[in-house]
Order: C-alpha cells, then structure tokens, then sequence
C-alpha cells in the first residue's frame, strides 16, 4: 500500500434479500430458471401494471438496520430513479432517494493493528433489482426478466476505510451479519452480494477529500482487494506525474487484474429521481421496530465474545463455532445437553465438521443431532467408552442414527474396568513379551507403550488404559 | 320510451321482463355504430363477435334469474384500459400492435357484473389533450356537431354516448378528461375521488392525478356505475380501504338545506356568456330546491394549470419511458445500435403533444431545475387542496362550469397549446386536489350542451350524486340528444 497518500474507501454493497417473492410483485425469486418464465404484467414493466411493496423486505431491512446500528425512519418514501437500458423494463427502478428506511449506523471492525475501529453506515435502502442481458452472438441480445423486481437493500458506508484489507474486514462482517439475519443467502458468485467501491487518495493531513473514482459490480472477496490495489497504484502514480484523479466509473476486468473507464463525470446519467406516485409513504410504528428487535438472533461478534467469556473457550475455537448461525446454534444446543464447553467445542470443530466435508453435508441437517452425540459425549466423560472406541460409535451413529448407548450395547464396547481381567490379559502378553518387559525393566521407557498397546488391542479396545497403565506400574514394582 | 332514452335500471328492468334481450340491444347498438362511426370516429376497436357472443350468455343467465346489476348491459371503454385479449392502443402509434394479457381492475368488475364489451374508444395519445385531436386513429367528432370536438382525452367515450352507440362507458381524468368531454357531449361525467377506483391495468398517464370513471346518460346510471368499479384493490397501493355506500340507495335524498359553495374565481371575465347564464340558472333551480348558496374562495385557483403541467408532464416522462421498443409496441431499427433504437422508436412512436409534455416533464425534474418547478409544484399543489379542505368546511359541495365555452371547433386551438391547456382552468384544481366532481347537462349553447360541475368532498361521491340528481329531477337537459340520425 502506498505510504505517500492516505487511501480513502467507502463501499455501496449491494444484498439481495431471500424473501421467496419479489419485492414489488408474487413472482418467485428462485434463481436458475428458464429464462422469463418468473414474470408478471407488473415485473415485465407491462402498461398499467402497479407495484405492491412487499412486507417481508420491510421486515429485513428493519433487521439489517437494526444489526447495524441503524435508525428505522418512521417513514420512508420510494422514489424513481430514471434511465434507459434494456433490463429495466419500466425505464425507472424503484429504489428510495430521500428518506431511506434506515440511516445513520456503523459497524466495528478489526484494522491491521488489531485495534477496533468503527466504520460509518450512511444509509440502507431496499430498492429492485434490474433483469440481465444474454449476450449471444449473432442472434444479438436477448433479455431475461427473472430478477427484475428481485429486492435488494443496498447499504452504503461512509468514506471510513483506510485499505483494501479494511474494506475486506469490513465487507466480511457485513456478509456474516446479512447471512446470520437469515435475510441473505450470501452467495457471491450467483450474485447475492455485490460491491461497488469508491476509491480516493489525499495527502496526509489534508481534511479534504481527493477526487474519487467508482469500481463496479465486483463479486468476490478477493477481487474487490485487487481491484483497489490497482486502483490505489493506478491513482498514485497519476498524482506522483502531477496528473490529476477524474471522476469516473471504471469496471474491473478480474482476468487482467486491471480496470477500464466505463464513464465520466459529464456522461453521468441524470436520473431525476422523484417519490414514485404508485405507491404510499411506507410507515413504520415502534412497535414493529421492537418486534423484530426482540426476534433478533445475537449477531456473530457478540456470541464470539460470549463463548470467550461464559465458556473460557479460545478465541480461535469461539471465531470458529460463531462464524456461521447454524453451527452457533448446534454448538450451543450441544453445551445445553453436555456441560463441557471445550469437549463440545473439540468435537464440532472436529470429528463433526469433519463428516460434514466428507459427505458434503451441512450442519443443518447432520445425522449426529446435538442430542445423539452428547449422549456420545457423556459415555466418554463416564468412562464407560475411551476416545478412540468414542469415534467408531460416532461412525455408527452417522450411519445409523441409533443413540451411542444402543450401540454400546449391541457391539459390546463398554470398557473393560474389571482389573482382574485386565492383569489376565497383561500377564499373558508378558509371558509372551519377557525379553521386552525386561527392557522396560532396565529402564526402556518406550516399551510401556508397546505394552499397554499389546493389551488394548487384546482386548478389543475395550480396556481402560489408565488402568492398563496402573497395572503395568504394579508389575513393574513387583 | 325508445331503449335510448331509458336508464340502465330500466333496461335491466326491460331484459328480465322478456321485453327485449340483450342480444337485440347488442345488435341494436353494433348497428348504431356502423350506422354512425365512420363520422364519429368513437370507436377504435368493435368487438361484433365477442360481444354478441357474450349477450347470448348474458341472455341465458337472465332467463336462470342470475342477473348482475349489469347482465347484458352493452358498454365500451376508453382504449387506456387493458383488456385482454382485445387489442389496446392508448390513442398511440406506439402500441397500435398491442393486446395485453390481463384485464385493468375497473373493466373487470364491469365484466363480472355481467357488462357487454362493445369494443374500445378513441381517446387523445395518452390521455394527453382536451380536444381527442391528439389521436393516432383520427380526431373523434361530436355528435352534436362533426364541425366541433367532443373534448378530451375521453372523447371516444363522451362522443360514443351522445351518438347512441353504448349504454355508458369508462373514461379516465387526469385534468378534465371526463367531466370535459360530458360537458361537450351533453352527457353525465364523473370522476371520483382519488384512490376510490383502481388505476390497475389502466396504462398510466400522470399516477398521481389519473382516475377512473363512468360516463352516462343519467346521474342514476353514474351512480350504478360508480358502484359497481370503486373500493379497494389490493392490486394498487394508492387505492383506498373505504367503504363504498350503496350510491343508488340514497341518490333521493335532496338538496333541503344543502349548502353549495360558488368559487368566486371560477366565475370570472372570459367566461363564455352562454355559460355563465345557464351555470346562473342552475343555481336558482338548487335555491329553489332548498339549497343555500354561499359564495367562498379557492385563492390558489389561478396557480393550478401551471402545477399541472409540471407534475403531470413529470410523471408522464417518467410514465412513458417503458415504451422503448424492447419488449412490446412497435419498435423501428435505427442506426448507432440500442440508443438509435430507443430514439427512432419514440420519434415515429409518438405524437407531437405527447413529446412535447415528456420534454417538458424531463426538464421539471432535471438535476438543477427539480427545486424550481417540480418541487415548487407540489407545495403549490398542497395549497390548492387546502384550499378546498377549507372551502368544504363551510359548505357541503360546491358548483361551478365544467369549461369555461361549448365544444369548440376542430382545428381551432390545435396550433396554440396553452390556448388548449386553459380549456381545463375549471376541472384540473379537482384532480390536483384529489377529490371528487361531476359533470351534467345543464343547458345548450345554441346547438351545443352545456356542463354544470358539482365538486365534493373527497370520498363523498354521494352527496354530489344527490344533488345531481335532484337537478336533474327537475330539469330535462339530459333527456336532449344529439340531432344524429
């Protein structure tokens, strides 16, 4: 990153929500269809057609607002905004100018330093989506108006982020809150969360803000870093050669690493946004604002510093289960049932997690339910199975979603406790062994394990190798 | 009493009675169009087949006794609304090759009710004009004179009444566009209140002005209409949830002790003297009724043409946009790829008056000029309605004309816009107000109608119904009908 100018970032991201309407007509927002087939008199833009709001996106762009720290205007107005292109059917898209839904809201992130640092949330607004062009060829252009009227909130920072890794940390936060809020689905490729970035660079010390230029649509975590790179470099040396930063919209080719003007200043659009006279002022009372505040699910930061602080689980291990809503919330069914927060946390993070790769499964649906592995978990604490016969019963489990205890039972794996049998089992294999329990004798530390390991796989696993070392211990001193 | 002169109740009367059907008022008014229509010009679209189809169902539910309040009634409708199936043009090149593929909301229930759809009327491009010269099908001609306009933008459905081709129609007004074209013709026009009657599937001309609403023959067929289309529909947000009164119930009621308002300026210098005379007899007939007239004023009256044609022109530029030549209309190739597309389509698509409001409404709501005229606009807008909220604090409804002369000549104002725009002075402040008006015969000017407007307050269609029909009771104006053999 550059050291002469101070990089200036604000973001305007795009989310679209998971409502399964669209957000002004009852088309399904099901994504992948037959081209138009999702459409109506009133998506496709048809004469006479009106749009109806949809409550639901009211509903989660209160939830966005309130997750971000926003304030919920008790009335909000949709507006026109005005432009030709052939995927937008109507010639406007219905968005919100003045009066949004939301404002004035923030969000902390981590900056490079580890230190915390508050970036500011202008303004969340729902607004539609346009339809998409299909390029193809010689048969020319052809449109597809599935997601036309598909609802989007867009959100837009303040100019608060000082690099790319900022505007990263920034952008994955809001992604994990819109994703946990179950308004998002979160998909990237397929689009469901797009930036536009604007990037500006100044001196040091001046308060004023440099020209900015806008980055587009771009659609990954990591393209959106190279992309203000490049622009941070592209912008650097343009001011180090006396040049001077104009304003544009500029598209990133993320096959060249490089981006392209795509307009100025002057060939801006105009959009002539006015309140859209087909529909009502939308207002909000306190009481809807605190219902969906009470049905709020604690957002990933605050769990991550609750599983630190009731649960004394590592930070590593607390980032890990809060990261998505679903494992949180088999974590936490886990913990309810088995009082050990670290075991439980070992066990998700890794004999569950690792069936779930294995059968591409995910948590949601895991055949080993909460309630099936602490009952797993308890048998280990009991001391009636070890670890390691501990995960062959959850293979079983997996499989055949019987409780660990039925298991046991079946396979016969209760844990041998009976010293007696043990030191049958341990006098044979010494008898078998003399030369090598001599060298243990003499003080060859190793050959303990090759004991105890003889004895374990005598019995099956079944023995308690704690005991199986006591004895051996007793043999020792005899 | 010949079927034209009988009211729709009588002629549902008449149907159940086996005194006619309404196959023989089909046939009757489908030969009274090819009769008459090659000089009206009315109608764009003639529905024979459908239409006689549908007045033998109509026949069979009558003789089961399962009549609606408009089982077999033969109607038409202006060509802004969609109707599926049958083509809808909307007065506009543009859409010349368009059929929609659902109904608008209004004709619907006019449908379920049991109306006949004769076929769809002329209307000015848009519902842009005020005289129907601005059509892509040909002006329209009033049957009381061809010489003359039937007014606009409904002139299709004022004109098709007075000639005897329908029963009633469906008009829509933005600024005038039923009650001025009634007045014209010499029939009853009502706009109701704004978000008493959908506006879906009604191809939108300035949303935040636009209304539906019946022309008739007689304010009790208003009436029967009015109740038949309005309540809410959750298909248009800015329809309103309240309740609509049975119109037909309480139309007697009277005037005993109504108080009606006389804006002072409505009645001012430049006001034909024919008019003046017969809107001045009209109020003696309501004081002799038992009404008290009280003069009061609308101060804002003479900002309302100029609000108009900001905020409607800025919603219409924004309205017609869809029509690009992408997905439906007619669209013209043109050099330089998409943007010689868009504009080769909209210049041939287009008429004059049509392109003239879009540029006007583009340039009101332009980065810079927003603050100046469409902004300035609605507060003026808000004042104007205040001033009526504030008038109907002193009286129950007020009466005024419905245009300041008859029906003019064809040709006479086509080359003066704003000579045309002032044609509405007295119907626009209503629309910009949101509230309800009517229009009825209330005299002639020689040969040609005169219009009385009856203004109320919002959402009391009812009580400018009464009144309407207590003048009527008294009067024959609206038993006169146009010297068309």
């Amino acid at each position: 990153m550059h050291s002469r100018y101070e990089v200036v970032i604000g973001l305007e991201v795009h989310v679209q929500l998971t409502t399964k309407t669209k957000i002004f007509c009852g088309c399904s927002t099901a994504f992948g269809q037959e081209p138009n087939t999702q459409t109506c008199p009133v998506c496709l833009g048809l004469p006479g057609a009106l749009p109806v709001l949809n409550q639901q996106v009211v509903e989660y762009a209160i939830r966005a607002g309130l997750a971000t720290n926003c304030r919920i205007a008790p009335r909000s107005i949709f507006a026109r905004k005005n432009y030709f292109y052939p995927d937008l059917p109507k010639g406007y898209q219905i968005s919100q100018f003045e009066l949004p839904i939301t404002e004035h809201g923030w969000l902390d992130i981590a900056n490079a330093a580890g230190e915390k640092k508050r970036i500011g949330i202008t303004r969340i607004h729902m607004e539609e989506d346009a339809g998409k062009l299909l390029h193809g060829g010689n048969s020319g252009s052809r449109v597809d108006l599935n997601r036309a009227c598909t609802p989007l909130l867009e959100v837009v920072s303040e100019p608060d982020m000082r690099s790319a890794d900022e505007a990263i940390e920034y952008l994955k936060q809001l992604h994990q809150i819109v994703v946990y809020l179950g308004v998002c689905d979160g998909n990237l490729e397929e689009g469901s969360f797009r930036c536009d970035a604007n990037v500006s660079l100044r001196p040091f010390g001046q308060a004023e803000l440099g020209t900015r230029a806008e980055l587009k649509n771009i659609n990954s975590f990591r393209f959106i870093k190279q992309a203000i790179e490049y622009e941070v470099e592209r912008q650097a040396e343009l001011l180090d050669e006396g040049g001077k930063v104009v304003q544009e919209t500029r598209l990133f080719d993320a096959d060249s690493g490089s981006s392209r003007s795509m307009r100025s200043k002057e060939e801006a659009h105009d959009y002539r946004y006015f309140p859209d006279p087909d529909l009502v002022p939308l207002v909000i009372d306190g009481a809807w604002i605190e219902r969906v505040r009470a049905e709020l699910p604690e957002l990933p930061e605050v769990k991550r510093r609750r599983y630190v602080e009731q649960f004394k689980l590592p930070a590593y291990d607390a980032g890990v289960l809060s990261a998505a809503r679903a494992t949180a919330e088999y974590f936490e069914a886990l913990v309810g049932l088995h009082a050990q927060p670290k075991i439980c946390s070992n066990w998700v993070m890794g004999e569950v997690s690792r069936a779930l790769k294995e059968n591409e499964g995910t948590i949601a649906d895991c055949p080993v339910s909460p309630g099936l592995l602490a009952g797993l978990l308890k048998r280990i604490d009991d001391n009636t199975i070890s670890n390691k016969i501990a995960k062959t019963v959850f293979e079983e489990i997996w499989r055949s979603g019987k409780s660990a205890d039925q298991i046991i039972e079946e396979q016969g794996l209760k844990q041998v406790t009976d010293s007696g049998a043990i030191e049958a089992i341990l006098d044979e294999i010494i008898a078998a062994n003399l030369g090598q329990f001599e060298e243990l004798k003499g003080g060859k530390d190793k050959m303990l394990g090759f004991f105890v390991g003889q004895v374990m796989k005598a019995s099956k696993g079944k023995a308690n190798p704690g005991m199986v070392n006591q004895l051996i211990q007793k043999k020792l001193a005899e | 009493m010949s079927f034209s002169q009988m009211s729709i109740r009588q002629l549902q009367q008449a149907l159940r009675d086996g005194k006619t059907s309404s196959v023989e008022l089909t046939r009757a008014c489908l030969a009274r169009i090819a009769a008459t229509d090659e000089r009206i010009n009315a109608f764009v679209t003639v529905c024979a087949e459908t239409a006689l189809a549908a007045a033998a169902e109509a026949d069979s539910k009558l003789a089961a006794g399962e009549a609606g309040p408009l089982t077999g009634i033969p109607i038409a409708v202006k060509d802004i609304f969609n109707t599926a199936g049958v083509r809808t043009s909307c007065g506009s090149r543009i859409l010349e090759n368009y059929t929609a593929p659902y109904d608008a909301t209004a004709f619907a229930r006019l449908q379920e009710q049991g109306a006949i759809l004769l076929g769809k009327l002329n209307m000015d491009e848009f519902a842009m004009g005020s005289s129907n010269e601005n059509s892509a099908n040909g002006p329209v001609r009033n049957p009381w004179d061809l010489e003359r306009v039937p007014g606009g933008s409904s002139g299709g459905s004022a004109a098709a009444l007075a000639a005897g081709q329908a029963f009633a129609t469906l008009g829509t007004d933005t600024g005038g566009s039923i009650r001025q074209p009634a007045s014209f013709c010499g029939v009853v026009g009502l706009k109701p209140t704004y978000g008493r009657v959908s506006r879906y599937g009604v191809i939108a001309y300035a949303s935040s002005l636009d209304q539906v609403g019946p022309l008739t023959h007689c304010v009790e067929d208003a009436a029967l209409m009015l109740g038949v289309v309005a309540g809410y529909d959750p298909a248009d947000s800015t329809s309103v949830d309240c309740p609509v009164p049975d119109y037909l119930a309480g139309l007697d009621a009277g005037v005993k002790g109504m108080k009606i308002g006389l804006p002072r300026e409505y009645f001012i210098e430049g006001l034909d003297p024919a008019i003046k005379q017969a809107v001045e007899a009209a109020i003696e007939v309501y004081r002799g009724l038992g009404a008290e007239i009280v003069e009061v004023s609308l101060p804002h009256t003479d900002y309302a043409v100029a609000c108009y044609y900001l905020i409607a022109t800025a919603e219409a530029s924004s309205n017609l946009a869809r029509y690009d030549g992408v997905r439906y209309g007619v669209r013209q190739q043109g050099e330089g790829g998409l943007s010689g597309m868009y504009e080769k389509t909209r210049a041939a698509g287009f008429g004059d008056e049509v392109k003239r409001r879009i540029m006007l409404g583009t340039y009101a709501l332009s980065s810079g000029y927003y603050d100046a005229y469409y902004l300035k606009a609605q507060k003026v807008r808000t004042l104007i309605r205040e001033d009526f909220l504030k008038a109907f604090e002193q009286v129950d409804l007020l009466l005024t004309p419905v245009a300041p002369t008859a029906a003019f000549k064809l040709g006479e104002k086509t080359d003066d816009p704003l000579q045309m725009y002032l044609s509405d002075i007295f119907t626009i402040p209503v629309n910009l107000a949101g509230t309800c008006a009517l229009s009825l015969p209330c005299g002639m000017d020689g040969q040609l109608p005169i219009g009385l407007q009856l203004i109320g307050q919002p959402f009391d269609e009812m009580r400018i119904l009464q009144a309407a029909k207590a003048y009527e009771a008294e009067t024959d104006w609206h038993q006169q009908r146009a010297p068309l053999d």
